[in-house]
């Protein structure tokens, strides 16, 4: 397995030198790095409970506190941190997002190799499904859709319904896009040097037909997870999170309901919405950015590799 | 020739259908399509070079494509070895798989026949991993390493790592080569392996092929365009036009003493090193008819600079004009 690894290497720092040089890139990286960590060390980051409801010296709730008096973002209407709110809301937000995300970039890609690869009835079939979700406006669908899975009282987790509901609506981009490429990737020659060696389907497309999709599935997934996002902070708003565990957007929905905006309450619907535009506009420069990088033709890959090569070599001599 | 051949080819047809608009459809006009390999027979020895030559558009690659099986014939057979390739057939038959065991093909464009994303070795290592065959791992790097070596790229472990776009066109072609090796197959299909590539390199490609026909006694089936590779290396040579064979016997004497009209042109417009010796050259006229409309009678008639009224009635099959050399012209039946 040795020199596989090399190559991973390789390619993960011949990756990184190009990465480097791109500012926006750099910038989308940040965002979402920053989201990221928050989600994963949100406890560290605050010293209260998201759902702790902060008292003055009288024990009364301190509601609508700004944060000159409280904390870092103040208090809401029930006296919670809203700090804390926020930097347990980024586990919620991201988790949801990235899932549904994963699980539309999953569903997308293989029906849309599955499509572009063996065409005929199996395509027209894929296709007219995915025609038919596209035609349908997303989020009413998806919100009748969330309430109606709710109203059946099944024992699942809000935000798994959501989870799912995302990621099994989302995918019809995906499938067209990736269909699209597999129809020229399979028609190329070393597909069909593929099939003159005896090579069957499976093989085919996961040695073929796959690596040469990997950077459109990769960039895809980053976009993907932007709109995943923004999509679960709508439903949320809309009032179809899980009020125990807010997100983003349940805040926000919080904030519209408890008329935090009337009250001039600022630190309370501000924040989320910078947070939730913080990592969708992160995702997208990042996967613009990549879609820019990984499109191989665009590459001085050809002289990245002879350096690679030496670089392998020498290595090699002095291990 | 009383051993069985290497490869035969028992009237084999590929027509292509065209999709016709949805007017014509409804007009019901005689559903049309492109004759691109028409009542093609032919066959090969064991350690033979036939080569298949003529212009773009007349059905060489086709019949390439066909042999290997990325195209199913419209017609005919394939008998590989005595055995008919194809489960269709009621007699001793291989599978397409077993026949892709021992028959390769190389491609004609060796920047488009490798797998950008895949290292040299797991290019050449390919027919292997998909005949699961030499599984173990040190034997599989030997025959990888041999194969590349075989194949004039050595040291060969230098290649393992690399990239196809990290090599020049032939490079690549060598490692095509050595791919389609690997196996060590008995028959290779070339589709033009060497009209991508500088004429510098051409020759080293080409005394490569016939190393390894040397050394491993493989038969070529070697598809090209160009009359001067062909009298390099092929035993025998078919001249195709529009789909067909037009003549086909010795390469010494086709090229000597061509008797169909059509191949008399090509071999005279083929270059010739020395200026003196030139030739009286026939340029034939027009452009080759459309493969959906065929002329009527023979289909060289209205490109022939001998054609005789007789010609566009009259569809030529091939004559038997010394052993082994045959030739499909009217004017020889005289």
């Amino acid at each position: 397995m040795g020199e596989h690894w090399t190559l991973f290497l390789r390619n993960i720092q011949e990756f990184w030198r190009t990465f480097r040089q791109n500012k926006l890139g750099m910038v989308g990286g940040f965002l979402v790095l920053v989201a990221t960590l928050t989600a994963i060390f949100a406890p560290a980051l605050t010293s209260y409970d998201a759902s702790e409801i902060i008292r003055d010296s009288n024990n009364r709730a301190l509601t609508f506190a700004p944060p000159s008096v409280h904390g870092i973002l103040g208090t809401d209407d029930a006296g919670h941190d809203v700090w804390s709110q926020l930097v347990y809301g980024a586990r919620i937000s991201l988790v949801v997002g990235f899932m549904a995300g994963f699980i539309a970039m999953f569903v997308g890609s293989a029906l849309g190799i599955v499509a572009g690869y063996f065409g005929g009835k199996i395509d027209s079939l894929i296709m007219r499904i995915t025609d038919v979700l596209l035609v349908i406006p997303d989020l009413p669908l998806m919100l009748v859709l969330v309430a109606t899975i709710r109203q059946m009282e099944l024992k699942i987790s809000p935000l798994v319904v959501l989870i799912i509901v995302i990621g099994l609506l989302y995918w019809t981009s995906t499938a067209r896009l990736i269909r699209s490429q597999v129809l020229t990737v399979k028609e190329r020659q070393f597909v069909a040097r593929a099939r003159a060696i005896g090579a069957g389907h499976w093989h085919i497309i996961r040695k073929h037909i796959l690596p040469q999709l990997m950077p459109l599935i990769v960039t895809n997934t980053v976009l993907i997870l932007s709109t995943a996002i923004l999509i679960e902070s709508g439903l949320a708003f809309l009032g179809l999170g899980d009020p125990t565990r807010p997100s983003w957007g349940t805040m926000l929905n919080f904030a519209f309901d408890r008329s935090a905006i009337s009250n001039g309450a600022w630190w309370f619907y501000l924040p989320p919405g910078i947070a939730i535009l913080w990592v969708s506009l992160g995702c997208i420069l990042l996967g613009n950015v990549l879609e820019e990088m990984l499109n191989p033709r665009l590459t001085a890959h050809h002289l990245e590799g002879e350096a690679g090569m030496i670089a392998i070599a020498e290595a090699e001599s002095k291990g | 020739m009383t051993q069985t051949p290497m490869l035969e080819v028992r009237g084999l047809f590929k027509y292509f259908p065209v999709h016709q608009a949805l007017l014509g459809s409804l007009t019901r006009r005689a559903h049309s399509s492109v004759k691109a390999v028409d009542d093609v027979s032919f066959a090969l020895g064991h350690g033979e070079v036939l080569a298949v030559v003529g212009e773009s558009g007349c059905g060489k690659t086709t019949i390439a494509r066909t042999l290997i099986g990325l195209e199913t014939p419209t017609n005919g057979e394939i008998v590989f070895d005595g055995k008919a390739v194809g489960a269709r057939a009621k007699q001793p038959h291989i599978s397409l798989k077993q026949l892709r065991q021992r028959a390769q093909m190389i491609f004609q464009d060796p920047y488009e026949s490798l797998n950008p994303r895949a290292t040299i070795f797991e290019i050449v290592a390919e027919p292997l991993v998909v005949h699961g065959m030499i599984k173990d791992r040190r034997e599989r790097i030997a025959a990888v390493k041999s194969a590349l070596e075989d194949a004039g790229l050595r040291p060969a472990e230098d290649y393992f790592m690399r990239y196809p776009h990290e090599l020049s066109g032939g490079q690549r072609q060598r490692v095509v080569i050595a791919s389609a090796m690997v196996l060590q197959p008995e028959l290779l299909i070339a589709d033009e392996p060497v009209s991508m590539l500088d004429v510098s390199i051409r020759a080293e490609i080409l005394n490569l092929l016939r190393d390894l026909r040397q050394r491993r006694g493989i038969s070529i089936v070697f598809i090209t365009h160009d009359l001067s590779t062909v009298a390099y290396f092929a035993d025998r040579i078919a001249v195709m036009y529009l789909g067909r064979i037009v003549e086909i016997g010795p390469a010494r004497e086709v090229l000597k003493s061509p008797q169909h009209p059509y191949t008399k042109a090509l071999i005279s417009v083929a270059p010739v090193p020395n200026p003196r010796l030139r030739r009286e050259r026939v340029i034939l006229q027009g452009e080759t008819p459309n493969p959906i409309n065929l002329p009527t009678g023979c289909r060289f008639h209205p490109r022939c600079p001998v054609a005789i009224d007789i010609c566009k009635v009259n569809d030529p099959q091939l004559i038997e004009l010394s052993a082994g050399h045959q030739a499909a012209c009217l004017l020889l039946t005289k």
